[in-house]
């Protein structure tokens, strides 16, 4: 990668003008990773300077959206943190059974395999005839895959192995077929998942749930913005309602602490107080 | 020079340089340290504890938007980025790896170059990749001073020896003699600052 130095104003210029024209907001994003983000995007499509950047995110829509693609980090995996799963399974799904109906939302679900983790617990634990899922990003192309449940078979292995340490009871293989380089997940586990585009920083609360997780959103946050969006859960979930951070987020700094009990510390599973 | 932060990175061999350097540096040791590692995804933080036992300094995990401390020495989580802000706080993601590395060293330095400009000292030492070339080389771009490990004295030469290409690196030394080095430059920063203050 070619740097140059780019001033932290020019950079908060690109932002402003992103925001102004499309209505993205990462003004209060965390700066490192806007940064770097953006240089490397300025050294792929070969731009000289940000400012340069600037003019082509105002006149070209094709440009922006690659550029809203790259602020947008989409990694993710299917039973990511297996000890997180089985903590869902031992601490969470016994709340979720006091329920007659039960609304989970994904917040920040990128391409699905979250979601699709979740329906395979519920199937396994008799839950998920009677549970709607929200599954909701602001990255329409990354729900346009979540929907369509088509993934590469090179991670097969990788969530296989994950599956089995999450405390899964059946073979993981009866969740897809492959086709070709691909898995197709199984109808039955889309059939109550509803995709929806929703941006955490520029739209309201979302629906009155049971259970949010939002894994691995909020480190891409200033402390600000990640208060706000606290709030923003805490409005949206019942009381006793639970809440599941990724590993490295914590609430501990958030203004909302108070109003959780810690379900489980290390997994970052939160209760809300009655 | 006043320097405000120091990053180390890492890769096969490491378990065995941090030990050595952890348990040398003394109690009064200032300057704030901050390490990549290269570990596998799933590895859990009982060398930390361990490293922590033997050390002066308290070492840990780097914490999301944690505020990076004096005396302190700080691990990259495993599975994640570890970026600086300017601010001096830690910013974690989950962004692909970088040189088949997550976290990787080159993330974490240009992250610290941009954070601390000319403040900032970059020791790569060994490791059998090529992570932390482009850091390094933005950390010299920066004016931070540079120190590699001198590839003769690591027990895997290919990481220090890519970032010597990269750079002219202010120092190339063995191991010991990096750590008497931060010594001094420690010291001279105390002296700096009870001059200015
Ligand atoms: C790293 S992924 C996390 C995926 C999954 N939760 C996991 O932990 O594996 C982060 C996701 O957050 C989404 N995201 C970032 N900012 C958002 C916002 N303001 N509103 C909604 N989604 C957002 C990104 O598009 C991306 O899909």
């Amino acid at each position: 990668m070619q740097y140059k130095d780019t001033s932290d104003l020019e950079i908060s210029l690109l932002l402003e003008a992103i925001y102004r024209k499309h209505g993205y907001d990462f003004r209060q994003y965390s700066q490192a990773h806007i940064r770097r983000r953006i240089m490397n995007r300025m050294a792929i499509s070969g731009f000289e300077d940000v400012s340069q950047m600037q003019s082509k995110v105002l006149n070209d829509e094709i440009f922006a959206s690659e550029l809203l693609q790259d602020l947008s980090i989409t990694v993710t995996e299917m039973f990511r943190d297996p000890a997180f799963y089985r903590s869902l399974r031992e601490k969470v799904i016994p709340i979720l059974k006091t329920y007659p109906f039960i609304k989970i939302w994904h917040a920040g679900c990128a391409t699905g395999e979250e979601a699709y983790s979740m329906a395979i617990v519920l199937q396994e634990e008799g839950l998920y005839d009677r549970t709607t899922i929200y599954a909701t990003d602001f990255n329409q192309l990354a729900l346009n895959q979540a929907k369509d449940g088509i993934f590469s078979n090179k991670m097969i292995k990788e969530y296989t192995t994950n599956y089995q340490l999450s405390g899964g009871k059946e073979s993981f293989s009866s969740y897809y077929t492959s086709s070709y380089d691909n898995v197709i997940m199984n109808q039955s586990l889309k059939k109550n998942i509803v995709w929806a585009n929703h941006n955490l920083v520029t739209d309201s609360v979302f629906a009155e749930v049971n259970l949010i997780l939002c894994r691995n959103v909020l480190i891409y946050f200033d402390k600000n913005l990640q208060n706000k969006v606290q709030s923003l859960f805490f409005n949206s979930l019942i009381n006793g309602g639970v809440l599941c951070l990724g590993s490295k987020e914590s609430l501990r700094f958030s203004d909302l602490y108070e109003k959780y009990m810690e379900l489980d510390t290390k997994q970052r599973i939160f209760k809300k107080k009655y | 020079m006043h320097y405000e932060a120091i990053v180390i990175g890492v890769s096969s061999g490491g378990m065995n340089v941090l030990k050595i350097i952890s348990a040398a540096l003394p109690i009064d040791f200032k300057i704030p340290i901050i390490i990549v590692q290269h570990v596998g995804a799933h590895s859990d933080s009982k060398w930390i504890q361990l490293l922590n036992e033997k050390s002066n300094l308290l070492i840990k995990e780097a914490d999301e938007k944690e505020k990076i401390e004096k005396g302190t020495m700080y691990i990259a989580a495993p599975n994640y980025h570890l970026l600086i802000e300017k601010d001096k706080t830690f910013s974690l993601s989950i962004d692909e790896r970088v040189n088949f590395a997550r976290p990787s060293i080159d993330v974490l330095f240009e992250s610290a170059a941009e954070a601390y400009r000319e403040k900032l000292i970059g020791i790569v030492l060994t490791g059998s990749n090529n992570d932390g070339t482009k850091g390094i080389i933005r950390i010299k771009e920066c004016g931070g001073l540079t120190i590699i490990q001198d590839p003769k004295t690591a027990e895997s030469p290919y990481m220090p020896k890519s970032a010597i290409d990269g750079i002219e690196a202010d120092y190339i030394l063995s191991l010991e003699d990096i750590v008497e080095l931060l010594i001094k430059i420690d010291n001279q920063n105390n002296n700096f600052n009870k001059l200015y203050k």
